[in-house]
């Protein structure tokens, strides 16, 4: 098992690496000099030389991508262009609104679609079935950022039942910190809230028919017996993979959600740096983000070796 | 596997993917027929891909007619007019800088379906030829390939849509760039797929011993295998591209002002919420349907292809 797993770990590192190359790429290979271009509209000379100097652009591309990688694997990710934080001091202080928020979401999807599965396993077939389902197919084509558009502008400007926007920290209590993630929260865990309900009910729908479960049946256990004591175990396992695969989305949805919200993320530092083509940041904010999503894989996959051995070799 | 139509006519009623419509639950007991319907067939059979159909052609042709259509011209601004709820010359109301709404959100259509389909062909054209190389010569070239598109995957899509578009520049031609690169990994994954099923039929390597061009094979006897499922995958990833446009655009990444897309108008509706609560409205309800939409003709083709592969 553990041969397994780190055998998977190294195979994911590379991984990490080849988006931020990329990015190398297209600087060389945007048109004009890209002193020139990532430092914006009618640039100082100063400041020009000072992005040259930043990123190395006098060193032929690939030298300049491995002394980024040499930096990064020493631990530095180089200095904003826009104010004199080192990109992991600035990452780090946004990264606790970003994460309370993806928990919330998260928390607030699970919940929702294992209820709503549930609810329509028990009435497998029936109207509330069919509602759930149709309702999550649907819910599957709202775009999350209008959905939270819609949930600010209806529940805190015209109902003033939350605050409409900002962030207040965990160490501020816990209410002023929950008030202020139940909208956002909301409008980014709807798809993998609908997601979690169409794979669960039909990973349960699939467990219901298995032998075990007619044995349980046949047994005369209640039908709620047999679905949660006896399906919902086995049933879990697609859904942990399919809500491992979403944190990507997720993470990604959190950039328009904490625009939306005026919330001091990570979504909104990296917005802040495209506007201000601060290339550190950016290329902080890709590295941080594709190493979550390649964890939570990692996550997913290893567990996967963990329940079933043979996918293991 | 092509689109041919089967001579046999399909019993009525005996369609096992009608059975999941609620309304049109009208099984008859019979058993499935020997001969699988044809891929359009069977598509047309399904209401609500149909419905999505229609609303997909009544949507290009609202793009195509725009300036027809419109009753103003979208970007023409009347200060006097500022943020006026829907009424009865401006039937969407008017926007922050007394631009009809109406307008905006029909020329809107032109802005967001055009930047779909330059990102799915983006995708397509970088996304088909790699996959089909990577099935076809396998080995090193296909670990490589492979390699890329995985890692392409594992970066959040929007994250990394933005930062293409912060080194190339905003705009929407650079946004849908990025879209469809970050879109081809999932062409690349079909057509190498579908290329590596095929790779040791008889037939492809009868054509090898008689002396085909490699080109030759691939155009004549892998593309058709391929392409069913290249279908399904470009009408889900307009549907991708749709949102994605619309994210973009709103975060100010994709089109530039004056220019109206649903996602800017979104952008305007986030900064007028306290004054004009109904612009959020019309842009967010045209985003949702237009990507129902392509899911429901994705589902259709999706459907449809796995019973003409069944059937066979």
């Amino acid at each position: 098992m553990i041969r397994y797993a780190s055998r998977r770990l190294l195979a994911a590192i590379p991984l990490l690496f080849v988006v931020p190359l990329l990015v190398f790429a297209l600087i060389e290979l945007a048109p004009g000099d890209p002193a020139v271009v990532l430092a914006g509209d009618e640039p100082t000379p100063e400041r020009v030389e000072a992005i040259r100097e930043e990123l190395n652009l006098n060193a032929p591309v690939l030298v300049r991508y491995a002394m980024w990688v040499g930096d990064v694997l020493r631990g530095d990710l180089g200095t904003s262009f826009l104010s004199d934080q080192t990109v992991i001091e600035l990452l780090t202080r946004r990264m606790a609104t970003t994460m309370s928020l993806v928990l919330v979401a998260m928390i607030f999807a699970v919940v929702l679609g294992a209820t709503l599965a549930l609810v329509a396993t028990l009435r497998s077939g029936g109207i509330v079935d069919r509602f759930v389902n149709g309702l999550a197919s649907i819910a599957i084509a709202i775009p999350g950022f209008w959905f939270g558009l819609v949930l600010a502008s209806v529940f805190a400007v015209g109902l003033q039942m939350f605050p409409a926007f900002g962030y207040q920290p965990l160490a501020d209590g816990f209410w002023p910190w929950l008030s202020h993630l139940v909208l956002p929260g909301i409008a980014l865990g709807l798809l993998p809230a609908a997601e979690v309900t169409l794979q669960l009910r039909s990973a349960l729908g699939q467990v219901m028919k298995s032998d075990y479960v007619l044995n349980a049946e046949a047994k005369g256990l209640s039908r709620s017996s047999v679905v949660f004591k006896h399906s919902l175990k086995n049933a879990c396992i697609p859904v942990v993979t399919v809500l491992g695969f979403r944190v990507a989305e997720v993470l990604a949805g959190s950039v328009t959600i904490e625009m939306i919200y005026n919330m001091p993320g990570l979504g909104r530092t990296a917005i802040e740096a495209v506007q201000g083509r601060d290339i550190p940041v950016l290329l902080g904010f890709v590295l941080f983000s594709t190493t979550v999503v390649v964890l939570v894989n990692l996550i997913v996959d290893i567990s996967y070796g963990y329940f079933n051995p043979k996918v293991r070799s | 596997m092509s689109a041919n139509q089967t001579p046999s006519a399909p019993a009525p009623g005996n369609d096992s993917g009608l059975a999941e419509v609620p309304a049109a639950a009208i099984g008859t007991g019979e058993p499935e027929p020997v001969a699988a319907p044809g891929i359009l067939k069977s598509i047309v059979r399904r209401p609500a891909t149909i419905a999505a159909g229609v609303f997909l052609l009544v949507l290009t042709f609202i793009a195509i007619f725009a300036p027809a259509l419109a009753p103003y011209d979208p970007d023409v601004q009347n200060l006097l007019l500022r943020l006026r709820p829907p009424n009865a010359e401006h039937w969407l109301g008017t926007d922050d800088y007394g631009r009809d709404v109406l307008s905006r959100l029909i020329f809107g259509a032109r802005v967001s379906l055009w930047a779909a389909l330059q990102a799915a062909a983006v995708a397509l054209v970088l996304g088909l030829p790699l996959g089909m190389i990577a099935g076809y010569r396998g080995g090193w070239v296909d670990a490589i390939l492979t390699r890329i598109m995985d890692a392409l995957m594992s970066a959040p899509s929007l994250v990394l849509a933005i930062t293409i578009v912060a080194v190339l520049g905003a705009g929407i031609t650079n946004a849908m760039l990025a879209i469809g690169l970050v879109m081809a990994p999932r062409f690349f994954r079909v057509a190498r797929a579908g290329t590596m099923d095929v790779r040791h039929e008889t037939y492809i390597e009868a054509s090898i011993a008689l002396g085909c061009s490699t080109l030759r094979i691939a155009v004549r006897h892998v593309l058709p295998n391929v392409l069913p499922p290249i279908i399904l995958v470009i009408s889900v990833s307009l549907g991708t591209a749709v949102a994605a446009e619309a994210s973009l655009s709103f975060l100010g990444l994709g089109v530039q002002a004056p220019a109206a897309s649903w996602g800017s108008m979104l952008s305007t509706a986030s900064s007028n919420m306290r004054l004009a609560p109904y612009l959020v409205w019309p842009p967010g309800v045209m985003i949702f349907l237009a990507v129902l939409a392509f899911t429901y003709v994705g589902d259709g083709v999706r459907r449809a292809l796995v019973r003409t592969r069944s059937g066979n």
